[in-house]
């Protein structure tokens, strides 16, 4: 049953200390910024974020890295130009990283929700991330065993819900949402706009409403909308 | 050819080396610039990793949308026929053989194809791998676009890398600003050269170098 919340704030309530909460978004496309503007207000922490970056700039998952709330991080590519508050946390010995590749990274969250025990990889082999673990050569080619990425919490980012919960995203912004909202116990979304169920064409949905829980309209300017986008 | 190529001759010379039709990434940073070589004739399709096919170039002005950016996060534009899918469908094509060409900056090649360009294993350096392992084992064909010496005058095509791997044995051709190489079972062959011999290349590497066919 879905939860239509009032505001972000409600919208993240339940999320606790020591929770995994994995954070959509690539950059700033996708990231659900008024979700977590609100579990910074809210307070937990001891948090392992999973996002494919470590922060950007004095926005979002860097604010949270920065108040110190996140225990862990696991991504593929914390280290930017503007990445200063993940680079003084890591530096300071303050946060954990897991560094996955980014295939890898989203395989691990798919797997996850796909109800998948974990899988070999081609991907690391050979490198010192896959050092550690268990290797296989398949056909003559090696592989690396990889395990599913669970959560606690998704926080994501789509265009437009419906009131069942299924999601369309624009653009580029869809990178994790469909993989992550799959692989928590509870996702939260925030959304442009929510309709009517039976608005959404049921051809065009990407997620199915059984992958979400919780969404929350968040009033933000309107992207710009293109005539080559499915806009049910 | 007499000179040593520049980068944007090289990119010129990845350009017109993709076969048309190709499904392509192009990696971060100098492969970029084999975008601008492409011709309409060629019929290429880009891929970016954060999710879309039939990427255009770079947005300007009016164009710019935050929803619709590159792997480098470079706002960028959509091509007719263009599409969009998540992250798992996006590696899984990658790593399902589907893309034909990925081209990739390098710090070192190995005479084998071993890749190293994500790492240089300082021990202070927060280290950061993003998509290079997933693209360095996707493609069917990868290839290298780099400068063949570093500052200091050492070869990048080295018999074995000695920075940290990012994939083993997954490069299939080095193009450089002195000679294009082809990595085979039989060993490294010099394609062609630039400005340069194959006899003097010889006298500052220590791969063994086979000549053209």
């Amino acid at each position: 049953m879905l939860t239509i919340a009032k505001s972000a704030q409600d919208a993240v309530a339940e999320i606790h200390d020591g929770a995994t909460v994995l954070i959509g978004g690539f950059g700033n496309a996708g990231q659900p910024m008024e979700l977590i503007d609100a579990l910074l207000a809210c307070g937990a922490k001891d948090l392992t974020v999973v996002n494919n970056n470590a922060g950007q700039a004095d926005a979002g998952l860097a604010l949270l890295i920065k108040e110190r709330k996140v225990k862990k991080i696991i991504c593929s590519f914390p280290r930017q130009s503007d990445s200063w508050h993940f680079d003084a946390a890591y530096r300071a010995g303050e946060i954990e990283l897991e560094l996955v590749p980014q295939g890898n990274l989203a395989e691990r969250i798919r797997a996850a929700g796909a109800g998948i025990g974990g899988f070999f990889t081609p991907t690391g082999y050979g490198t010192m991330l896959a050092e550690g673990k268990e290797t296989r050569v398949i056909d003559g080619k090696g592989y690396v065993l990889e395990s599913p990425i669970y959560a606690d919490f998704a926080l994501i980012k789509a265009l437009k819900s419906d009131k069942t919960g299924n999601l369309v995203y624009r653009k580029t912004a869809r990178n994790f949402g469909p993989i992550m909202a799959a692989a928590a116990k509870h996702t939260i979304v925030q959304v442009n706009e929510i309709v009517e169920t039976g608005e959404l064409d049921p051809e065009v949905i990407v997620t199915p409403g059984i992958y979400v829980d919780t969404v929350v309209k968040i009033d933000g300017k309107a992207p710009a909308v293109t005539e080559h986008e499915v806009n049910q | 050819m007499s000179e040593k190529l520049t980068k944007d001759e090289l990119a010129r010379l990845v350009a017109k080396d993709i076969a048309p039709g190709s499904f392509v990434n192009l990696g971060i940073g100098q492969p970029t610039l084999v975008s601008n070589y492409l011709t309409a004739e060629q019929d290429v399709t880009l891929h970016t990793e954060n999710g879309m096919l039939g990427m255009g170039p770079q947005a300007q002005g009016d164009e710019i949308d935050e929803d619709l950016i590159n792997a480098g996060k470079i706002p960028v534009t959509e091509l007719p026929g263009a599409s969009y899918f998540h992250h798992a469908d996006s590696f899984a094509m990658m790593r399902g053989g589907h893309l034909d060409v990925c081209v990739l900056g390098a710090f070192q090649v190995s005479a084998t194809g071993d890749l190293a360009n994500w790492h240089t294993g300082a021990p202070d350096a927060i280290p950061a791998v993003g998509g290079a392992m997933d693209l360095a084992t996707g493609a069917k064909d990868v290839y290298v676009m780099m400068s063949l010496f570093t500052k200091d005058g050492k070869s990048k095509l080295v018999p074995e890398c000695t920075y940290p791997l990012t994939g083993v044995n997954c490069v299939t051709r080095v193009y450089t600003n002195e000679a294009v190489f082809l990595i085979s079972e039989d060993g490294v062959r010099v394609r062609e050269t630039f400005g340069t011999t194959i006899e003097e290349l010889q006298s500052k590497m220590d791969v063994k170098l086979l000549p053209a066919e």
